[in-house]
C-alpha cells in the first residue's frame, strides 16, 4: 500500500514542484479555530500539514511557538484533543498527509501503544518528536514504524557525514533539514549553504528532503523551494494566528483568514521555485 | 574521584546509554546529539587522565578548600537527645556551597573541548555563582539563566554573579523558576552549539551529565566516609541530604550505596503540603516522565504537561529530580521524604541559634528531617547530613517571612 505521504510526494514530483509543508499549533487559541485553520491550509495551497502538539516545556522552540503552546494549553488542549483535530479534519480531507510534531512526554504519558493505535485511527501519517534522537529509537520510532506511521527525523548543520547515516536509519516519509542550529523562529540562513546541505543529505537517502527554520516570506519559500523537495513554514504561520487575536488571546473573525492569506502567498512562492531554478 | 564499583553494586550505573534502570537516557534535539557524544568521549578520556585528575585535585585543595570539615554538632545533638549528628560542611567551600565541586570539574572539561563560552542555569543562584566564579578563574565569558522570580528572591547572588563578570539573563517564561531557566539555557545551547559549553548544575539532564556531575560531587561522600571512620571508627546509621535536582545528595550518597547498614534518605521540598500542586516532591508525589534530556520522576498532569511546583527554597524549586535518585527510590536503596516550607524555616532558625551556622534554605530541609529522626534514634547511633550551602543568600527571604526589618 502506498502511504498518503509517499503518494503526495510522488504527485508533487510529477508536477515538478516542491512541497509546501505548513505547521500550526493544535488548539491555538481554541479547538474550533484551530480546526478551521487546519481545514483552510490545503485550500490555501499547503501540501503537508504539521500538527503541533502543545507542551509546557518546548525546549527547542522560540517565543512565538512557546506562546502558541501556552495559549493552546490554556484553552484546554490535550493530546487526545489534538488527535480529535486530525479525526475531524479527515472527515473532509483524506489526501493531505498529517504529521504530528512536538515533544515526547505527553505521548509517553498517554501510552505509546495506545497513542499509535489512536493516531492511525485518527488518520495521522507521521511523527516528528524533537527530543527523540536515533539513540532513543526504541521508545517510539521503532513501534511507530512497525505500525506503519512515518518517523520523520530532523537533521541539522551539526549532523556531520559520520552521523548522517545514523540519523537517516529508521527515517521515513521525508527528511526535515533544519537549516540552522537554533530554536524555531530564528533568521533564515544563506540559501546557497542550504542547497549544498540538501545535496549532501541526498547523497545518503532517496527520501524527499524538506527544509525549514527561518522561512518567513513567499520569497524565502521560493528560494528554499529551488533547492529542496519541500519548504517547511511554522513560526511565520503561528505569528499570523497570534497577530489576529484579541488582547486576551481570543480568536477573532480574522484569525483563519489571516492564515489562509499568508499561506496562499507562500504557495505562490513555492509554485514559482522551480521556474527560478530552471532559468 | 569515584572508586570503581564491584559487581552487583548499587554504584555501577548508568549503562552505556546513560540509563539507571528505566531512568536517564538522552532525550535531546538532534542538534545537541553530536555534542553530547563528544562530551561523553571527552569525559571518558579525562576520567582516566592522571593530569586531569591532578589538576582537579589541586584546585580542590587550593581553590575550593577541600577537604571540607566533618563537624560534630554537639549542641544540636544534645538538644534533640538522640543520635549523634555530624555535618559535612560543604557550606565552607569557596562560593559557599557544594556547587563549586562540579563547576571546577566541568570547566576543565570545557577547556579540553576548546569551548570558549560558558552557559549555566541557576535556581538559588549558588550554581550560577559557582559557574561565574570558575568562568572568571579561567577567563571565559559566562551567561547565567535565572528565573525572574528567583532573580528577585536571591538578589545577593545575582549581584555576586554580576561582580564576577557574568551576564545574568532573567527568564520570565512559566513561573520564572529553575525549570524555565533550564529551558532557556537549552535554547541558548542549541543555538550556539559550536562554541558553547553548557555547565549543568545538577545531576540531571541528558547522559553523561547525571553520571559526570555525580562523579564530581562524589568527593563529598568519599571524604565524609573517611572522616566518619576516623572520628567514630564506624559508618553512620543514616545519611541525609536535601534533594532538588539532587547533586549534593548523590554526591554524599554514592560512596555509601554499597554499605549495607547505612540508610540513605533524600529530603524533597514539600512546599505548602502535598495535597495540591504547591510543592516540589517529585518522587513522593510525582510520576515518571521525560523532561530536560532524561526520564525521571516529574510533577506533571494527566496530559504529561509539567507542573510548576513551589518551594520556599529556590534551589529545590524544580519539578524533577536526577535520574539516579529515581532509580535508587524504585529499587528501594534510598528513601525520599518531604519536608514542608515551615518545617525548613524552623530548622533554619534552630541551627542558626544552636550551632552558630546559618544554613541555606535547601539543607534546612535536611536539617528538619534530622530534627524528626534524631530523637527517635539511640544515643549510640550516628546521622551524617550534608550541609550543602550557607544561608547568607536567604536572609532577606527569611527576614521577610519572619517580619524582621533588615
Amino acid at each position: 500500500m502506498t502511504s498518503r505521504m509517499d503518494a503526495r510526494f510522488a504527485k508533487l514530483k510529477a508536477e515538478g514542484r516542491p512541497a509546501l509543508v505548513t505547521y500550526f499549533m493544535g488548539g491555538d487559541p481554541d479547538y474550533q479555530t484551530s480546526l478551521g485553520i487546519m481545514k483552510a491550509l490545503p485550500e490555501a495551497g499547503a501540501d503537508v500539514i504539521e500538527l503541533g502538539m502543545p507542551f509546557s516545556d518546548p525546549m527547542a522552540d522560540g517565543p512565538t511557538i512557546q506562546l502558541a503552546g501556552q495559549r493552546a494549553l490554556k484553552g484546554g488542549q490535550t493530546l487526545a484533543k489534538t488527535l480529535d483535530l486530525a479525526r475531524d479534519f479527515r472527515k473532509s480531507d483524506s489526501d493531505t498527509p498529517i504529521v504530528m510534531m512536538g515533544y515526547y512526554n505527553p505521548i509517553y504519558i498517554y501510552g505509546v501503544e495506545k497513542f499509535l493505535d489512536d493516531a492511525i485511527e485518527a488518520g495521522i501519517d507521521g511523527l516528528i518528536i524533537v527530543d527523540l534522537p536515533p539513540e532513543m529509537d526504541d521508545e517510539l520510532c521503532i513501534p511507530a514504524l512497525a505500525k506503519g506511521i512515518n518517523f520523520i527525523r530532523l537533521t541539522t548543520p551539526t549532523t556531520d557525514e559520520k552521523r548522517l547515516p545514523t540519523v537517516l536509519n529508521n527515517t521515513s516519509g521525508f527528511v526535515y533539514y533544519v537549516s540552522m542550529n537554533g530554536i524555531t523562529g530564528s533568521a533564515l540562513p544563506d540559501p546557497s549553504l542550504i542547497s549544498g546541505a540538501v545535496a549532501r543529505i541526498k547523497g545518503h537517502t532517496d527520501l524527499p528532503v524538506c527544509v525549514g527554520f527561518g522561512v518567513k516570506t513567499a520569497d524565502h519559500a521560493k528560494a528554499i523551494g529551488a533547492a529542496a523537495d519541500g519548504v517547511v513554514v511554522g513560526t511565520a504561520i503561528v505569528a499570523q494566528v497570534a497577530g489576529s487575536l484579541t488582547r486576551d488571546g481570543a480568536a477573532t473573525p480574522d484569525t483563519v483568514s489571516a492564515v489562509s492569506t499568508f499561506v496562499r502567498g507562500l504557495a505562490t512562492g513555492v509554485r514559482s521555485a522551480r521556474l527560478v531554478a530552471a532559468e | 574521584m569515584n572508586e570503581t564499583p564491584k559487581p552487583n553494586s548499587f554504584r555501577s550505573g548508568p549503562d552505556e546509554d546513560g540509563r539507571f534502570g528505566i531512568f536517564g537516557g538522552r532525550f535531546v534535539a538532534e542538534t545537541l546529539m553530536p555534542l553530547i557524544l563528544d562530551l561523553q568521549g571527552e569525559w571518558e578520556k579525562a576520567k582516566n587522565d592522571p593530569a586531569f585528575q591532578k589538576e582537579l585535585a589541586d584546585l580542590g585543595t587550593h581553590y575550593i578548600g577541600r577537604p571540607s570539615p566533618l563537624y560534630y554538632a554537639e549542641r544540636l545533638t544534645e538538644h534533640l537527645g538522640g543520635a549523634k549528628i555530624y555535618f559535612k560542611r560543604e557550606e565552607l567551600n569557596h562560593t559557599g556551597s557544594h556547587k563549586i565541586n562540579n563547576c571546577i570539574g566541568q570547566i576543565l572539561l570545557a577547556k579540553r573541548m576548546g569551548k570558549t563560552r560558558i552557559i549555566a542555569e541557576t535556581g538559588a543562584g549558588q550554581h550560577g555563582v559557582a559557574s561565574a566564579t570558575v568562568a572568571a578563574r579561567f577567563g571565559l565569558p559566562c551567561v547565567v539563566y535565572m528565573g525572574a522570580t528567583d532573580v528577585e528572591r536571591q538578589a545577593p547572588n545575582v549581584f555576586r554573579m554580576k561582580l564576577l563578570g557574568a551576564e545574568v539573563k532573567a527568564v520570565t517564561a512559566g513561573s520564572g523558576t529553575l525549570k524555565d531557566a533550564m529551558n532557556e539555557a537549552l535554547r541558548d545551547w542549541v543555538t550556539n552549539v559550536e562554541d558553547t559549553y553548557y555547565l549543568i548544575g545538577t545531576a540531571a539532564g541528558p547522559h553523561p551529565y547525571p553520571e559526570m556531575v555525580r562523579d564530581f560531587q562524589a568527593v563529598i561522600g568519599q571524604e565524609a566516609r573517611e572522616q566518619i571512620l576516623e572520628a567514630e571508627g564506624r559508618l553512620p546509621d543514616v545519611v541525609i541530604a536535601a534533594v532538588g535536582g539532587g547533586s549534593n545528595a548523590i554526591g554524599i550518597f554514592h560512596p555509601f550505596l554499597d554499605d549495607e547498614g547505612v540508610q540513605i534518605v533524600g529530603v524533597e521540598a514539600g512546599g505548602h503540603g502535598l495535597d495540591g500542586n504547591e510543592h516540589c516532591a517529585s518522587i513522593t508525589a510525582g510520576s515518571p516522565g521525560v523532561l530536560h534530556g532524561n526520564r525521571t520522576y516529574l510533577l506533571q498532569d494527566q496530559d504529561g504537561q509539567i507542573l510548576e511546583g513551589h518551594s520556599i527554597s529556590a534551589g529545590l524549586d524544580y519539578p524533577g529530580i536526577g535520574p539516579e535518585h529515581s532509580w535508587l527510590n524504585d529499587i528501594g536503596r534510598a528513601e525520599y521524604v518531604p519536608i514542608m516550607d515551615d518545617e525548613a524555616l524552623e530548622a533554619f532558625q534552630l541551627l542558626t541559634k544552636l550551632e552558630g551556622i546559618i544554613p541555606a534554605l535547601e539543607p534546612s530541609h535536611a536539617i528538619a528531617e534530622v530534627i524528626k529522626r534524631a530523637p527517635k534514634m539511640g544515643k549510640d547511633q550516628i546521622i551524617l547530613m550534608n550541609l550543602s550551602g550557607r544561608g547568607d543568600k536567604d536572609i532577606f527571604t527569611v527576614g521577610k517571612i519572619l517580619g524582621m526589618g533588615l
